[in-house]
């Protein structure tokens, strides 16, 4: 047991936690209410959170890097009012503009990046007006809500995967999934990925490794820039329009993930696989909420708002601890 | 000099920083398979050397033969690939990552694009199998001891082919078994044909490790000895440069007079000190007295200015002022007690750069005021114009950003901070590193006249020659501890180096 213990690698201690915490609220929703536990729920779980879920995989990076992006929430929206500008006022078709808009969410993130690098500008100031930017730009196409109602955007959206007779996942479930396991290989298995790591565990030792810091900051910010484009895509798919109020604050949503995943805010320790879960234990918080069905909305944010400073906590002991050592 | 095909030879190279020359004609040869020891006082220019040599600051003149050809780099990066390796004593990898990673980061084998982990794995077994390093190259690196992150650190340079290994340092906090271990690997190294650049300030170091030694002294070539052909006190004499004829003429002007040091000392330490930092130690200090501090770097001089100033806090002892215990645990009490200090670090931990003169003059004032209590413009304005005429601060306004300022002039703005909070001792940690000779002068003076006002004045300089024209009494430290106290005639280079050598 001691032996087993000791193998455990310390840094990982919040991932294993927040795993323990996402089985403890599934397990405690089962006793309390007997539907929570059906795959139902866990499909919509999965499609209902997919594009906070598809924008804190991206995060994930930035925040491993030693950043981070506030911009996600914004250019997923843009993005969202992009299609339904290219649609309903241009009538381009998809094949042009689902590239199109994916191509726009890389550019601008390099360009924060950019800025990033080249200015040395912090990445808190430079995304915040990369987030302003992005609002903006939205509401200059339209005030309003845009309904799309192209066919291939309303057929895409009904395609899934049958997994019993009822139950189907839906395809922005799909591509929620296909991008975590992008993240999960980009992290752990290319240079890219690694490279991310080491400049969030110390810059100034990276670049005297002789890492390519310059080009992987302006990638990492380019990657999440390309999530929060895709994030906007699945949006589109799950409300069929384009709006430039949508979500707001979802990037402080997609910061909470990550961390109560298990990513250390400081960089240079963090899991895609954690953020996962992260996303997942803040839809179960409101799923139990709504399966209580007598509490306000509030109370998720309240216990979303303790987990997350539990997290900061444990982080801080342990960080401190192995600083110690 | 005429040598056997130097791999590295610097010939005759110059840095200038504003108002030093950080560099001045320096020359160096390395040759292959040989450990070379890279020694001096603080400010002499050791790593302004390697950053130099390894494209981090651009030379002004001179030229760099490397196996023979003009060498010339603009990064440590770039040098690597050239095969000169440096590595820090602040360890220059990712801790977060591990062992394995640390070694391959970047180069790590692959399969179609993704790393191969097993092979990394097994390639940095390999590596460290070489330095008869045993490791799980799958942990942290952040999880071994100092000692083994320095030996990965070589590992990667060895994998990264360096012919030239520069260790900065690299015994500074590695105990004494690490360091043995270290120096296994550096003579399994210099046996394998690599050459090492070492650079450190313990003496016994290396006299056990290195072939050849060579001083810099205030940026200049002191000169290149074999180990084996010089003594200990001729070495130190060398790194503490013996003369300094310019203002020899002054030193007519201290007067020796004892009439004053009777009774109860203004300053009196009991037995401080604090485990790993300094053994216990006695200081009598009195009024219009100045204490000079000697000994070589890293010997405990600034150890024992920290503890009496309360940044670092006693575990033994206690400090009695006029005869009544007082309690420092932080520098807020010591202002309180009316102490100063001018550290070491003028840049880091003396001046804010971006504020003007009169701002940082007026800093220490405003502590002791309590920081909501607004000290009239037009109050500090004269004030602030009294010291720079009282000091010869040489600026066009007190407006000026202290940045803008050369290093002499610098030291003398902290100086005037803590005269306008009137200490009753002032202590002073190299104040003249790093000023040009004039400056010195001037400093070295000004720590003469304010003794006479009535100051208790504790001097640490690494300038040997300086410490003794400008103090009454000389305590001379060395690894870690007190070991002599000198006064009157016995003050002369010869007993301090004496004292230093002695094992």
């Amino acid at each position: 047991m001691k032996l087993l213990f000791k193998r455990i690698n310390r840094k990982k201690i919040p991932l294993y936690a927040n795993f323990i915490i996402f089985v403890l609220i599934y397990a405690l929703g089962a006793i309390f209410y007997r539907k929570f536990l059906s795959l139902r729920v866990f499909v919509n779980l999965l499609t209902d959170n997919s594009f906070l879920g598809i924008t804190a995989v991206g995060m994930t990076l930035v925040i491993i890097s030693g950043g981070i992006d506030l911009s996600v929430g914004s250019m997923m929206v843009f993005t969202t009012m992009l299609i339904a500008l290219f649609t309903e006022m241009l009538h381009l078709p998809p094949i042009v503009v689902l590239p199109a808009v994916v191509l726009i969410g890389v550019l601008f993130g390099s360009l924060m990046g950019g800025l990033i690098h080249f200015f040395n500008a912090p990445p808190f100031i430079v995304t915040l007006s990369g987030m302003f930017l992005a609002r903006g730009l939205g509401f200059v196409i339209s005030l309003d809500s845009i309904p799309i109602k192209h066919k291939f955007y309303y057929n895409a959206s009904q395609f899934g995967i049958q997994l019993t007779e009822k139950i189907r996942m839906p395809i922005i479930a799909i591509i929620f999934i296909a991008v975590v396991i992008i993240g999960i290989i980009l992290s752990h298995y290319t240079k890219f990925g690694r490279n991310t790591y080491a400049i969030g565990g110390n810059e100034q030792s990276a670049v005297l490794m002789g890492l390519p810091v310059g080009r992987i900051k302006i990638m990492i910010y380019a990657f999440s820039g390309m999530c929060s484009a895709l994030a906007g895509i699945v949006y589109v798919l799950y409300t069929l329009s384009g709006y430039g109020l949508a979500y707001m604050g979802l990037e402080l949503d997609s910061v909470a993930s990550v961390v109560i995943g298990g990513t250390l805010l400081t960089g240079g320790v963090g899991y895609v696989e954690g953020t996962l879960v992260g996303v997942l234990i803040q839809g179960l918080i409101y799923n139990f909420i709504t399966f209580q069905g007598n509490l306000n909305v509030w109370w998720a944010k309240i216990v979303i708002g303790l987990l997350l400073l539990f997290f900061i906590l444990m982080q801080r002991t342990f960080s401190t601890r192995t600083a110690a050592n | 000099m005429i040598t056997a095909n130097p791999i590295l030879a610097i010939n005759r190279l110059c840095k200038d920083f504003p108002g030093v020359k950080a560099l001045d004609n320096v020359d160096f040869f390395l040759r292959k398979g040989e450990i070379h020891a890279l020694m001096g006082e603080n400010g002499a220019g050791k790593s302004v050397l390697v950053k130099v040599l390894t494209g981090v600051y651009k030379r002004d003149k001179g030229k760099i033969y490397f196996e023979g050809k003009p060498f010339y780099v603009h990064s440590p990066k770039e040098a690597q690939e050239c095969g000169i390796s440096t590595v820090y004593q602040e360890i220059n990898l990712v801790p977060n990552l591990s062992v394995a990673e640390n070694i391959y980061l970047n180069r790590q084998p692959q399969i179609r694009g993704f790393i191969d982990w097993k092979a990394t794995n097994k390639k940095a077994e390999k590596v460290l199998e070489r330095l008869d390093l045993k490791l799980d190259v799958k942990q942290p690196l952040g999880s071994f001891s100092i000692a083994i992150q320095q030996m990965v650190a070589i590992g990667r340079a060895l994998d990264l082919d360096a012919k030239v290994l520069i260790l900065d340092e690299p015994t500074s906090s590695l105990n004494v078994k690490e360091v043995q271990q270290l120096f296994t690997i550096m003579r399994k190294l210099k046996s394998l044909g690599h050459s090492i650049i070492f650079i450190t300030h313990f003496i016994d170091q290396v006299y056990e490790i290195s072939d050849r030694i060579t001083v810099l002294r205030n940026g200049m070539l002191v000169g290149e000895f074999l180990t084996d052909s010089i003594d200990r006190v001729e070495l130190i004499a060398k790194l503490m440069g013996k003369k300094l004829a310019e203002f020899s003429s002054e030193q007519a002007e201290i007067e020796q007079g004892d009439e004053n040091k009777q009774g109860i000392p203004f300053l009196e330490v009991q037995g401080l000190g604090k485990k790993g930092l300094i053994e216990p130690f006695d200081l009598r200090m009195y009024k219009r007295e100045v204490l000079g501090l000697a000994g070589l770097l890293g010997s405990g001089r600034t150890e024992i200015a920290n503890l009496i100033f309360g940044i670092d806090r006693a575990d033994k002892g206690q400090i009695l002022l006029n005869g009544k215990s007082v309690n420092i645990s932080n520098p807020h009490d010591s202002l309180k007690f009316g102490f100063g200090l001018c550290p070491e670090d003028r840049k880091s931990e003396g001046i804010i750069e971006d504020l003007s003169i009169r701002e940082n003059i007026i800093l220490s004032l405003q502590v002791k005021k309590g920081c909501f209590k607004y000290i009239k413009r037009k109050i500090q304005e004269k004030l602030v114009s009294k010291y720079i005429d009282m000091l010869k601060i040489k600026t066009p306004d007190m407006e000026q950003a202290i940045k803008n300022l050369s290093g002499g002039n610098q030291q003398k703005v902290i100086v005037a901070r803590w005269l306008a909070s009137n200490p009753g001792l002032l202590i002073m940690d190299e104040p003249t590193r790093g000023i040009d000779v004039g400056a010195k002068a001037e400093i070295q003076k000004l720590i003469l006249e304010l003794s006479q006002k009535g100051m208790a004045i504790l001097f640490i300089s690494s300038e040997l020659e300086e410490v003794i024209r400008c103090s009454q009494k000389v305590v001379v430290v060395r690894d870690k501890a007190k070991i002599a106290e000198l006064t009157g005639t016995q003050i002369n280079e010869h007993t301090i180096m004496n004292k230093i050598a002695v094992v």
